[in-house]
């Protein structure tokens, strides 16, 4: 399987590759020379599916900002002209909008792999880290590029979630002050908003090769969360999962493509098409979907704690969901990576999905509602107190008092063997071919 | 300002955020069926051009269509290279519309402004010059320009629909706002807007019965097509999209069989 790179025949490789090494960097980093665990499922697609999309924004994203105006006065119309006048303009436009929205699904799917999997555990706390900043950045992405076209949540969206720094003791109010360039949202708010959102994005690109520098190190992790022991657990990047990952990343474009072309605005609000009036509240102001569940545990803080008042709370609060991922690897006190190994784990995990998916559900509803007779604040203070209930105080306990299946000896067993007799205490000791 | 965004603060995260309350309660307006639903809808050009005759003679007496440009109204051919983007107006009946507008141009060479005949590519002519001149006229308020109408409302084409064919006599126990008229499907229900339509608002030159529901069914199609003259582009070109990604995924799929089969 090995292959050196004298490996390369062609002349021009080989005088290239001899002064820039960068063929045998490709083949150590995506191809033949890159050792990955044979049993990945298709959970593991979701990484690189994550980097096309972060391409796909990019591009597109390069493409629309040749015809926007950021502007207060002209930026609606310059997106409206990009979507009557230039040529295929809504489709550039269209795959941007609804670009961020499977952006987040696709790195939605691959954060809860990897809590599923236990890909936090050591020896990869790095490489989760840096994807919490990814995630980081990519919300300050979203936020500040949802706000370019200038439309009705464009605008009081950016009013809301701005003056939630005001809620910082002391230096608050100068904080959104910063922000906006001036005492309200304004031009000079569009302005700065438009320079951050196309530069961000390539602060993603490059810690999202960190976060693949990282990820190279140990390899990937994989579902039976138990490390590689040798070739015979591994298979080479290309060709197994360069094809693996053309397949699923083709499966996904069928989705993208479909909400595209056949239901655009679907993941959108319709206020965003009524051009931004400073005078004019909207009757509900909520963000995209992908913001919904921390919308919800922003909410969810109506009451002072302590010193801390409901405000600075719902901010502490929201903020603290991301930021207690951090600590995750600490948090979690099993051994164990794979929750396929852990009974008790794998309730809660899916408890906690049911969870933030209700917290989704409360954030998108008006704060008044209520449902069956319960207010549904009542059910979003029940879901931000078990998100951090989950990681604070269930986690740390599972990996006390939960009993571990017993771990197979390695991949290539219960791989080869078929099936799951490796699991069990009966299975045999691994006979090296 | 900072009162404003304590107003803001307080609404957001005290009790979150909510107009007054009622102003959500619409209720849901019923669908219809409409010639660009589906997968492979496209705009009935007949619909279109008696809901342009619809906003041309009621409509646009008030509310604007600021996105639309007279040139828009022709689109193309129908031809498998230039494919209906209009109402299927030819170039010269899209002159013929233009001209009968006039428009404000210059300044010219001694620094006077003048108006001129529309030409296509000038944008429909706006009822009023500002806001303030709109709402003077109209006790009040303001119409809104109508070009984004059908996207910038939830449920679309249904709620315009609803909206246009739902005026009825309020019930007795709402007081009605001065100047303010029942809806049945307008939030809080007292719009600013009389009945628009009343049967034979409009004389068709089709010869179709110009009742209220056909009106307003051919004004909310005409507004449609407005809010994304490129729908029928998208939706053709979509369906070529996926197909083609469809069968690349089945290859790929193929592919992907084929060179792990090596390790079963």
């Amino acid at each position: 399987m090995a292959k050196d790179s004298a490996f390369f025949s062609n002349p021009t490789v080989k005088w290239i590759e001899h002064r820039l090494p960068i063929f045998s960097f490709l083949d150590h980093s995506l191809g033949s020379q890159y050792p990955t665990p044979r049993n990945l499922n298709y959970f593991w697609n979701f990484g690189s599916l994550a980097g096309f999309t972060l391409m796909v924004m990019i591009l597109s994203g390069v493409f629309l900002a040749m015809n926007y105006t950021p502007h207060v006065d002209h930026a609606f119309n310059s997106v409206e002209r990009i979507m009557r006048d230039v040529n295929y303009g809504w489709l550039i436009r269209y795959i941007h909008m609804n670009g961020a929205s499977m952006f987040f699904i696709v790195v939605f799917i691959h954060i809860f792999r990897g809590l599923y999997f236990g890909s936090y555990k050591p020896p990869r706390e790095i490489l989760w880290w840096l994807g919490i900043v990814i995630l980081l950045l990519m919300m300050a992405t979203a936020f500040m590029g949802y706000v370019l076209p200038w439309g009705q949540m464009s605008f009081w969206g950016a009013t809301v979630i701005t003056n939630l720094f005001s809620a910082i003791p002391l230096v608050g109010d100068k904080i959104v002050t910063l922000l906006w360039g001036g005492f309200s949202v304004d031009n000079a708010t569009l302005n700065r908003f438009f320079a951050l959102h196309y530069l961000l994005p390539f602060v993603i690109a490059g810690v999202v090769v960190l976060h693949i520098w990282a990820l190279h190190v140990h390899g990937s992790n994989n579902p039976l969360g138990i490390d590689t022991r040798g070739p015979q657990d591994t298979i080479p990047f290309h060709p197994y999962y360069t094809i693996k990952d053309a397949f699923g990343l083709a499966a996904f474009m069928i989705f993208f493509a479909f909400f595209v072309f056949f239901a655009p605005n679907y993941l959108g609000h319709p206020d965003n098409y009524i051009p931004a009036n400073p005078m004019v509240t909207p009757a509900h102001i909520v963000p995209e979907w992908y913001f919904l569940p921390f919308y919800a545990i922003l909410r969810s803080v109506t009451f002072n704690i302590l010193f801390i008042d409901a405000k600075l709370g719902g901010v502490l609060a929201m903020f603290g969901s991301i930021l207690i991922l951090f600590l995750l690897p600490w948090l979690d006190t099993s051994r164990v990576r794979s929750g396929r190994f852990r009974p008790v784990f794998k309730v809660f995990f899916w408890i906690f999905v049911v969870v933030c998916f209700l917290l989704g559900w409360v954030g998108g509803q008006s704060a008044d509602a209520s449902i069956a007779g319960i207010p549904l604040l009542r059910i979003g203070q029940f879901c931000t107190f078990w998100y951090f209930a989950h990681f604070v105080v269930i986690l740390p306990l599972l990996g006390w008092f939960e009993r571990p299946r017993p771990l197979p000896i390695s991949i290539s067993q219960p791989v080869l063997g078929g099936g799951r007799i490796a699991l069990g205490a009966a299975a045999k000791p691994m006979e090296k071919a | 300002m900072v009162r404003m965004r304590e107003l803001v603060l307080a609404g957001a995260l005290a009790f979150g955020i909510a107009g007054t309350a009622g102003a959500a309660e619409a209720p849901k307006p019923p669908a219809q069926s409409w010639s660009f639903d589906g997968i492979f809808g496209t705009f009935d050009r007949a619909a279109l051009q008696r809901g342009y005759q619809v906003y041309k003679e009621v409509c646009a007496g008030c509310h604007a269509l600021n996105q639309i440009r007279y040139r828009d109204l022709g689109g193309g051919t129908g031809a498998a290279h230039e494919p209906l983007v209009g109402l299927g107006f030819s170039e010269a009946e899209v002159k013929a519309i233009a001209a009968e507008y006039t428009v404000m141009d210059g300044p010219n060479d001694d620094g006077e402004m003048f108006e001129r005949p529309a030409r296509p590519a000038d944008r429909l002519r706006k009822p009023f010059p500002n806001e303030k001149a709109a709402r003077a006229a109209n006790n009040g308020a303001y119409p809104l320009d109508l070009s984004l109408i059908v996207d910038a409302r939830q449920d679309g084409a249904n709620y315009v629909y609803a909206l246009l064919t739902g005026y009825v006599d309020p019930p007795p126990s709402v007081q009605l706002g001065e100047g303010m008229h029942y809806n049945a499907w307008f939030a809080g229900h007292q719009i600013a807007m009389a009945a628009p339509l009343s049967d034979d608002r409009v004389d068709y030159a089709d010869g179709t019965k110009a009742t209220v529901s056909q009106m307003a069914k051919d004004v909310t199609t005409f507004l449609a097509w407005a809010s994304e003259p490129n729908l029928e582009a998208r939706k053709a070109l979509g369906v070529k999209v996926i197909a083609f990604l469809i069968i690349l995924t089945g290859l790929l799929y193929a592919a992907k069989r084929k060179v792990w089969s090596s390790l079963h």
